[in-house]
């Protein structure tokens, strides 16, 4: 009786699935973590900021001259040294207002969905009225009454965004509280907190993680929408936002002034995909990928 | 080929990726008879049917060698070579197939009457009207009641048993020849699938189909077939004729499987449930293991454990803008009963009859809208929370699906203990894994295998799991929820006796809640009948099964399929539905009022019409 159930194929299986994972861990690795290396490197790298403007040098291609190796902006400052001072406010608005969200909208989702109620209505009702709103909307008022700057446009992206966080949660949530190992652990007397602590969220976790990634990357860009409208950051500190809607009216004749910002972008959000995918999969015992 | 077979499989070897799921399968189907493959899960008989199909290309497995051959007219053709499409000429016109799930087998969004009618356009070449009125007599062929009015019915509107026979009517639709049913009456109650079993018989019989018939259930087997072919892990055990293979099985594994199939009346005469050996094979060998000893652990002289007074739980279906009660689910409508210590107390009805609902608020899972649970002397409503608490660590409870009730993301070690912390009973990391260790041993597995996780473990396993979790908050009452159901019948047979070793061993009481009348009659010191949330029949399982007196209980015991195909014997038939618990507010059902039939045997009061199935459907 007491018999493995695993059947004899499955080891073959399992270790082809476990070297992509280290694969896809290692790449996920190199890529985020060399960019958020170099870019928390970057006082001692560029200790100018990106700042000494050559007019002589203006617009040099990239790869033409070993001191400008990715070329240069209208300007003459060094491409490569702007991206990577460039993210230190992408990484920091990316990253800290998606964790902001995740945090606020995970807990609200789970106190909407475990509780039903007045407080679903309550927060649910909220959250519908917020997705009715603009988000440019949103950002005008809200930055009108509490000022730009770093620390308020990242308050404003976790105000826009953590409704998603909530919506997803409540609805894995209202499907899991049904589920009898959650009916059998209230059957036993479990506390809600730990219900949901140790049942609920490790549960509905892989779609958070999975939206979180994706919404790294569309943080970074609503970063360089704000600044680009004036409602960001300070302007004059390069963001990867912001070098992409500067380079806009040089696509033609230099591509290079908004392609590198934007492939700065791409790497990350690769990278952060790739390890919340690793995340995800050794977080689920079963192996499978369920979303 | 012989002339007289109509389908023939030779040396059949399907596989899905590396595994083999199906070797070196032969066996022929008689034009016009029944053969039923019968297995365990994992058996690969759902496989076959769908490789007869061809479906299993659609399943990423593949047919890799064998041959399928399928008399058409004089020639056979080898459905196993056919290409795509030529084998969708052959699928619904040649040979249809009905699924287990009636559930989700119909497409919720368009009309039962537009789904047969799209096949009949699509197959038959039938105009529209002409495909209408062919539906409709089809529907009335699966005697479907107001056949008319049901084709502009979409399936939500239906229920199980008519939705399982439209989709026989859909598979009818192009007159097969050869009709596969993979376990049609799995996922329906057992008057139902007694209705189903004998529309497929009749159908057989008026059509000259040959009907290949999967299933899992033994007292189906015996009910239905021509033939049966035993197959286990892939492979046919044995093939033979229905009354030899009950009779006289060739194999160790068929008799095994016969031998752990509980059988209605197999107690008779006896009035304690009693444990018995089990067979098992050892070595390619048939051996009994286990004791057989009658089961007198039931304490009637003391003090109930949990009484039950007047308890009614109804449910409000809200519809409407403002969301006002419409109507009322009326799950259980004053319900009284008591659960001595060390008995077994099972709860018997057919789905909707409120026996869960019982169960899940004795454990606090529901609250009742009126009447008292008490427990030792002591009303639930006057409990302090701490009482409560307590409550739920005296009374623990084991769920139907052992895949849905372990969560995934837990160890096994974890899931055990977690009683045992909830309640604070152990203080200690050490003293806690040593128990956890000493309930997993104790329930048949070993202490390992509490570092794994759930998805690691076959069914019968993880409801020793579960059964370990119970035990950990060392409880007096268990209330088991239809928590042999999911099982295979060999696995079932073990749990069985496990509940009722663990029952001698430390006098715990079951409350029992099933639809399987042969397992009940196996565990159970008394019964309670359930209909539309009453009980209409208590007593000692003895005189409910022996003497049953209530006419529901007689139909539910008539319906119950059984091994034993010399035993074939005509029912009594239900023509509609199982009514709805369903009503509109105010429409308040009438109380039942039980008369003591004999000491100790409680038999509701029947008038002329009350527990007649009705024919309506709700929607």
């Amino acid at each position: 009786m007491a018999n493995s159930s695993a059947s004899s194929n499955a080891p073959a299986k399992k270790l082809n699935l476990s070297r992509f994972k280290n694969l896809e861990f290692v790449l996920g690795i190199l890529l985020a973590g060399g960019i958020g290396l170099a870019v928390a490197l970057s006082w001692l790298l560029f200790p100018d900021g990106g700042r000494a403007v050559n007019l002589m040098a203006r617009l040099t291609p990239p790869f033409a001259d070993p001191a400008h190796l990715l070329g240069t902006d209208p300007l003459g400052r060094d491409i490569l040294a702007r991206v990577i001072i460039g993210g230190r406010i992408s990484l920091t608005v990316g990253i800290v207002s998606t964790a902001g969200a995740v945090i606020i909208g995970v807990i609200m989702g789970l106190i909407a969905g475990y509780y039903r109620g007045i407080w679903d209505m309550v927060v649910m009702r909220f959250a519908d009225i917020q997705l009715a709103l603009p988000f440019i909307l949103l950002a005008i008022t809200f930055i009108a009454i509490i000022g730009g700057g770093l620390v308020n446009t990242i308050i404003l992206l976790i105000v826009s965004q953590w409704v998603q966080y909530a919506r997803l949660v409540r609805g894995s949530v209202l499907a899991l509280r049904e589920r009898e190992f959650v009916q059998s652990a209230r059957a036993i007397g479990v506390k809600d907190i730990n219900i949901i602590l140790r049942h609920l969220l490790p549960n509905l976790l892989g779609p958070v993680i999975v939206l979180m990634t994706i919404n790294v990357a569309n943080n970074i860009l609503l970063e360089s929408s704000l600044t680009f409208l004036g409602l960001g950051v300070d302007p004059t500190i390069p963001s990867w936002g912001g070098m992409l809607a500067e380079g806009r009216t040089y696509l033609q004749t230099a591509w290079w002034i908004s392609v590198f910002p934007g492939v700065a972008i791409l790497l990350t959000v690769l990278g952060l995909n790739l390890l919340g995918d690793w995340l995800r999969d050794t977080l689920d015992p079963t192996g499978r990928t369920r979303i | 080929m012989n002339p007289s077979e109509l389908l023939s499989v030779q040396s059949l070897n399907v596989s899905f990726g590396a595994s083999t799921v199906v070797e070196e399968l032969c066996f022929s189907v008689e034009q016009g008879k029944t053969l039923a493959i019968v297995g365990e899960s994992g058996s690969g008989k759902s496989v076959t049917s769908l490789a007869i199909m061809r479906l299993v290309e659609h399943m990423n497995g593949s047919i890799n060698s064998g041959k399928i051959l399928y008399r058409h007219g004089e020639k056979e053709i080898d459905l196993a070579a056919l290409d795509d499409k030529a084998m969708r000429k052959v699928r619904g016109k040649e040979i249809a197939m009905i699924f287990q799930e009636p559930m989700t087998s119909l497409n919720p969004v368009f009309a039962i009457g537009d789904q047969i009618v799209e096949i009949l356009t699509l197959h038959e070449g039938l105009s529209r009207s002409a495909a209408r009125k062919e539906a409709q007599r089809l529907l009335d062929l699966v005697r479907l009641p107001d056949a008319k009015e049901l084709l502009d019915r979409y399936p939500h509107q239906l229920s199980g048993g008519m939705r399982q026979r439209v989709m026989i009517a859909m598979a009818l639709a192009c007159r097969p020849k050869l009709l596969i049913a993979d376990e049609p009456t799995t996922a329906l109650d057992v008057t139902i699938q007694a209705q189903i079993l004998s529309i497929i018989a009749d159908l057989q019989r008026e059509l000259g189909m040959a009907v290949v018939f999967i299933t899992h259930d033994m007292g189906v087997v015996a009910e239905v077939a021509d033939d049966v072919v035993v197959m286990n892990k892939g492979k046919k055990v044995e093939q033979a004729p229905v009354a030899d293979l009950f009779a006289n099985p060739q194999k160790a594994y068929t008799r095994a499987l016969l031998s752990a199939v509980p059988k209605l009346g197999s107690m008779a005469g006896q009035d304690l449930p009693r444990r018995e050996p089990l067979t098992v094979i050892k070595d390619n060998q048939p051996q009994e293991v286990g004791v057989s000893r009658a089961l007198d652990t039931a304490r009637y002289e003391e003090a109930p454990l949990i009484s039950i007074r007047n308890l009614v739980t109804r449910f409000d279906i809200r519809k409407g803008l403002f969301g006002g009660v419409t109507h009322r689910v009326h799950a259980v409508e004053q319900v009284t009963l008591d659960i001595f210590p060390g008995e077994t107390l099972a709860l018997v009805g057919e789905s909707g009859s409120g026996k869960s609902t019982i169960g899940r608020t004795i454990q606090q899972l529901q609250d009742p809208t009126s009447g008292e649970v008490i427990f030792k002397g002591k009303p639930l409503a006057a409990m302090s929370k701490a009482e409560k608490m307590q409550l739920r660590q005296k009374v623990q409870y084991i769920f139907q699906d052992p895949f849905a009730s372990l969560d995934p993301r837990k160890t096994v070690g974890f899931s055990v203990a977690e009683p045992i912390t909830t309640h604070g009973l152990l203080d200690n990391r050490a003293a806690i894994d040593r128990r956890v260790a000493e309930l997993l041993e104790r329930v048949g597995l070993s202490s390992e295998h509490a570092e794994r996780y759930p998805h690691e473990f076959s069914g019968g396993q993880r409801q020793r799991i579960c059964i370990a979790r119970a035990l950990a908050s060392n409880p007096e009452l268990i209330i088991a929820d239809e928590a042999l159901s999911a099982l295979d019948v060999s696995i079932q047979a073990q749990i069985i006796d496990l509940f009722m070793e663990l029952q001698e061993e430390r006098n715990l009481a079951y409350l029992f809640i099933s639809h399987d009348m042969a397992v009940v009659e196996r565990m159970s010191h008394r019964v309670a009948v359930l209909y539309l949330g009453q009980i209409v029949e208590k007593g000692s399982r003895r005189a409910v099964f022996e003497t049953p007196t209530h006419s529901y209980t007689k139909r539910l015991l008539s319906a119950v399929p059984v091994a034993d195909p010399g035993a074939r014997r005509k029912r009594i038939l239900l023509t509609g539905d199982i009514a709805s618990p369903v009503r509109a507010v105010g429409n308040e059902p009438a109380i039942v009022s039980l008369n003591e039939h004999a000491p100790g045997h409680f038999v509701a009061e029947e008038a002329a019409k009350s527990i007649n199935h009705q024919g309506e459907h709700h929607a």
